[in-house]
């Protein structure tokens, strides 16, 4: 009921606008018969990051790959800036968990590939790879290998690749699940900055409460078994405050501890 | 290699061969086994006939023919099989029969069907080489991680582009090894099937040798042939290598 009342508010972020990406209905049952998603409806405001947080098993990878239009939904619709769609399209870049990159390819040839596969040409599409390169914080890396590169070096490869397509929408699947802490937390960073200056809608994957509320501005929790909207948090995190300001901030932690208290009963 | 404590160079051990073969050569110790040194002679002396050139050009036109329909046939073939389970069940265990069988016993019938010349032989390269690179480039082609492909298909690739930019690239390593692997067979190949079919190429000359039992010729010729098998299988290790730098992050 909650997840009614709240999935039809508008997010504060686009009053009135059109949202970014709609599922209504969405239901998926795998070949073998596993009911992955069961009548999910979630709403994606443009200009937003949204996370899809649960345990793991619940689905949201899932759900996230049938945004990407990767995977067929067996009920259900999906709408991306008001139009249905039912398969990939230019409007949306996927990042993936195993970062996807071509081993036999360059930092910068990587990065532009998603431009080549669309036929841009050569100087063009590599002049807004360099672009997306140098935003990402990897200017100096573009003639080197997948496999030089460290995992958190890579994934910013593939966020490159994803931002120089010039996507309205980013899925990210765990972006950062491959990658270690520190690492982690600089590319949290650096995911707000971009948030801040890409005006893009990001949906984001996650298993890390802590990072869901650090970085959303929506948070979408799923239950497990089969998967379904649970709850819908908006954190309203104060940006002003610097990284670790916000870590020690009480309203910071009082959602984390909220948002566990509400996802344990799945766990046990 | 050491002996006595002293550091052997890397060839020392083929040394020591080729000096028993040359004492047992001596000796007359068994049958039909000339001197070593009688036999790099008889290498001097064959090496540039007329007939030795002819037998070698045949041979090498051969083999790269029979070799460039295998890879020609065999790329394809498993790009398909394993991109399809419907194929795969449907030609799978033919290529694994074909892989596993005595291919030689299979070489009178070629005869028959191609008679006794230079197509026999490619058809014997072809059907050596080509389940090796089928099922190599197969277990590649499986092996290209199913987020590469989902990354082409959320950039909008069509099938093509698929094929050309990510599954072949991806795959190349393997295609590469079963086509080393396939230059081995092919070589066996374009041996067993000019000794079969010996009218023409070494298997004539290898006819003409025996039958009048030109010993230092006959071992001759089987030296050249083995040196002509590892050089070819070195030459496309080592392209593989390249080929592995790259593809090292997998
Ligand atoms: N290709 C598949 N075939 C069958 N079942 C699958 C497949 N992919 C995922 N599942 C099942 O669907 C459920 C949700 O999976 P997933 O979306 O990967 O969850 P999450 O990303 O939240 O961990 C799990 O029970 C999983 O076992
Ligand atoms: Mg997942």
């Amino acid at each position: 009921m909650i997840q009614a009342m709240e999935a039809e508010r508008p997010a504060p972020a686009a009053e009135g606008a059109v949202p970014a990406v709609e599922v209504r209905g969405l239901s998926k049952t795998y070949n073998g018969g596993v009911l992955a998603l069961d009548d999910v409806d979630a709403v994606f405001p443009q200009g937003a990051l949204t996370s899809l947080l649960g345990p793991s098993g619940c689905g949201k990878t899932t759900l996230l790959k049938i945004v990407a239009g990767l995977l067929p939904a067996s009920e259900g619709e999906v709408r991306v800036m008001g139009r249905a769609v039912d398969g990939p399209g230019p409007e949306r870049a996927f990042v993936f968990q195993d970062f996807a990159l071509l081993p036999w390819a360059t930092v910068l040839r990587n990065a532009a590939f998603g431009l080549e596969l669309r036929g841009v040409p050569e100087a063009e599409r590599e002049a807004a790879a360099r672009r997306c390169i140098a935003e990402v914080g990897l200017a100096g890396t573009e003639g080197r290998y997948p496999h030089e590169l460290s995992g958190g070096m890579r994934q910013r490869v593939g966020l490159a690749r994803a931002l120089a397509v010039d996507a309205d929408v980013l899925l990210m699947d765990e972006p950062f699940s491959a990658v270690d802490e520190q690492t982690r937390r600089k590319f949290q960073e650096d995911l707000l900055r971009l948030r801040g200056v890409e005006r893009k809608t990001f949906i984001v994957v996650t298993h890390s409460i802590e990072e869901a509320v650090y970085l959303s501005d929506r948070i979408i929790l799923l239950s497990p078994g089969p998967g379904r909207v649970a709850r819908i948090v908006e954190p309203e995190i104060d940006r002003t405050l610097s990284p670790e300001a916000i870590r020690r901030d009480p309203h910071y932690l009082e959602t984390v501890e909220d948002i566990w208290q509400g996802l344990r009963d799945f766990v046990e | 290699m050491r002996l006595f404590g002293v550091r052997l160079p890397m060839m020392s051990s083929l040394i020591l061969w080729c000096v028993l073969w040359e004492v047992a050569g001596r000796l007359d110790l068994v049958f039909l086994l000339p001197p070593f040194s009688a036999v790099l002679v008889a290498m001097t002396e064959i090496v540039p006939t007329a007939g030795f050139l002819r037998a070698t050009w045949l041979t090498l036109g051969c083999f790269a023919l029979g070799m460039a329909l295998a890879v020609l046939v065999g790329v394809p073939l498993g790009v398909l099989m394993g991109r399809s389970r419907a194929a795969d069940r449907l030609l799978g265990l033919w290529v694994n029969l074909f892989l596993s069988a005595p291919l030689s016993a299979l070489v009178p019938i070629l005869m028959i069907l191609f008679g006794l010349g230079t197509t026999t032989i490619v058809a014997t390269v072809f059907l050596f080489a080509v389940w090796i690179i089928t099922l190599d480039t197969q277990a590649g082609v499986r092996s290209v991680a199913p987020s590469l492909l989902e990354m082409a298909r959320t950039y909008g690739a069509g099938r093509v582009a698929l094929y050309r930019r990510v599954i072949l690239p991806a795959a190349l390593p393997e295609i590469l090894a079963g086509v080393r692997l396939g230059v081995i067979r092919g070589v066996k190949g374009v041996v067993i099937g000019q000794l079969l079919v010996s009218i023409v190429g070494y298997g004539a000359l290898f006819e003409l040798y025996s039958r009048s039992f030109l010993m230092e010729e006959f071992w001759a010729l089987t030296i050249l042939l083995f040196a002509f098998a590892l050089v070819l299988a070195d030459l496309v290790g080592r392209l593989e290598k390249r080929v592995e730098f790259y593809a090292g992050a997998r």
